[in-house]
């Protein structure tokens, strides 16, 4: 039998997408069984050349993570598209944007002048910042474009399947796998994880949620049995797609959203905000504003993971008057 | 030429569209900005409503419901839009749209007056506040 080709490559992320596919401990023999690996920056010594001389779909199944921030990533995450059968957004930056999309929250000139100029640790007294192009005495140096806005994979090129997580678990590695070894693919489309919301699948005790006062995880010690927003410690879980094996809930914290919104629904923070407003105790005019106190940052929290890939995707950026 | 504000007003059925109708059929003249949408419950206006008429050219949205605290057709309808809006605007806040753009109002089904004037003032709040002149961010290479 003739082994499957895979790709893996990481555009804006950590790197624990990467370490996740290691995850799977000992089923990794299993992969090896059925593929082989023709490109992984991260662990083989291959380069963008080789790619380059790929016929069209040589891949078989590309794992791209990381969501898009650099022409860099964008110009590969267009040639892997080209080069592979199926590409897959592996992990909730390539799915939503996720952490390194919460940089749509600022403007480009914002996030540059934090980096380069602003920082304390920053000791920069000609104010350099990076440029595209350098002129050297040898020539030009170019460092990649860095966009005013995190876009995710599936805005960029043709996803065929998501797998969401930070990082997504191993046993959504697995069904991939087994897929393509059995040849049952999913339609194209699907996302690889639970099909219900994360408090379909909570085992915790839950009363009628009527909250006088939501505080924040810092501020308490949470009773290990109780729903967290019973307890008015606010938890991603009504909004957020299930699948993770409930690892946040299981140690005792509430759920932060990293695997995007639910089924069937599309802007995960908005309706994380519906929600939580709903459950409020607050039923007096007059104490409203306590209500929007205490909960400082709503964008933030209910967006964490998904910023790029909500309705909105970015703070406003203007139109230019012509 | 003078801004003319397009303004999606979310009304309820039971109080806000009925006060809506009476300044209508008592024939007060009032601004014409406001595009209504008949809605059962300001309890069921969803947030993404209000961000999906904003990215599709609203420059204000108006929630007007039954009045707090009992006046809900739903009993409580009214007093989750009641919390939702606000922590909505200051969201909205965060994503760089004033919160002038949002108001939310009580208007009773006696209260046409009060509906006419409540338009009037927001839609001079919005053109006071200028277009909103959304640009949707798209990938600098297109998408293949």
């Amino acid at each position: 039998m003739e082994k499957y080709k895979l790709a893996f490559y990481w555009a804006s992320s950590c790197g624990g997408c990467e370490v996740a596919v290691l995850d799977i401990h000992e089923n990794i023999l299993k992969v090896i069984d059925i593929a082989d690996i023709v490109f992984w920056p991260v662990a083989i010594d291959t380069k963008y050349k080789d790619v380059e001389a790929m016929k069209d779909n040589y891949i078989d199944v590309c794992f791209f993570n990381g969501a898009i921030r650099l022409s860099e990533q964008e110009h590969l995450a267009h040639l892997l598209r080209q080069k592979s059968k199926i590409m897959v957004a592996f992990g909730s930056c390539a799915c939503y944007g996720s952490i390194p999309g919460l940089a749509n929250f600022f403007y480009r000139h914002e996030i540059m002048n934090r980096a380069y100029l602003e920082t304390p640790s920053t000791v920069n007294p000609q104010n350099i910042l990076p440029q595209e192009v350098t002129k050297v005495k040898e020539g030009e140096i170019t460092i990649p474009e860095f966009y005013d806005t995190v876009h995710t994979l599936g805005q960029t090129v043709e996803v065929d399947y998501f797998v969401p997580g930070c990082p997504p678990v191993p046993d959504q590695v697995m069904t991939l796998v087994e897929a393509l070894d059995k040849k049952k693919l999913p339609p194209k489309g699907s996302v690889i994880a639970g099909d219900k919301t994360l408090c379909d699948t909570c085992e915790r005790l839950r009363e009628e949620k009527i909250v006088p006062e939501f505080k924040r995880i810092v501020e308490v010690i949470p009773d290990n049995e109780k729903c967290f927003l019973d307890q008015g410690i606010i938890c991603c879980g009504p909004a957020t797609r299930s699948g993770c094996g409930n690892r946040c809930i299981n140690a005792n914290q509430p759920c932060r959203g990293c695997f995007g919104p639910a089924p069937e629904i599309h802007d995960q923070g908005a309706k994380l905000l519906s929600a939580i407003a709903s459950i409020s105790a607050i039923n007096e005019e007059e104490r409203v504003e306590e209500f929007v106190n205490s909960i400082p940052d709503p964008a933030g929290y209910f967006y964490r993971f998904t910023l790029p890939y909500s309705m909105l995707k970015r703070k406003l950026i203007r139109e230019e008057k012509k | 030429m003078v801004f003319e504000p397009k303004i999606v007003g979310f009304l309820c059925n039971w109080c806000s569209y009925a006060g809506a109708d009476l300044a209508g059929t008592s024939r007060m003249a009032y601004a014409p900005n406001v595009r209504p949408i008949r809605v059962m419950c300001s309890g069921r206006v969803d947030p993404t409503f209000v961000i999906k008429a904003f990215l599709e050219g609203a420059d204000g949205v108006l929630v007007a419901g039954c009045h707090p605290p009992s006046d809900c057709h739903y009993q409580e309808g009214n007093l989750k839009a009641m919390r939702r809006v606000p922590l909505l605007k200051k969201m909205l806040k965060q994503l760089g749209i004033e919160e002038g753009r949002l108001r939310l109002e009580w208007v009773s089904a006696s209260e046409g007056e009060k509906y006419a004037r409540v338009v009037n003032e927001f839609t001079e709040q919005v053109r006071a506040l200028g277009p909103l002149d959304w640009k949707i961010p798209q990938p600098k290479g297109g998408k293949n």
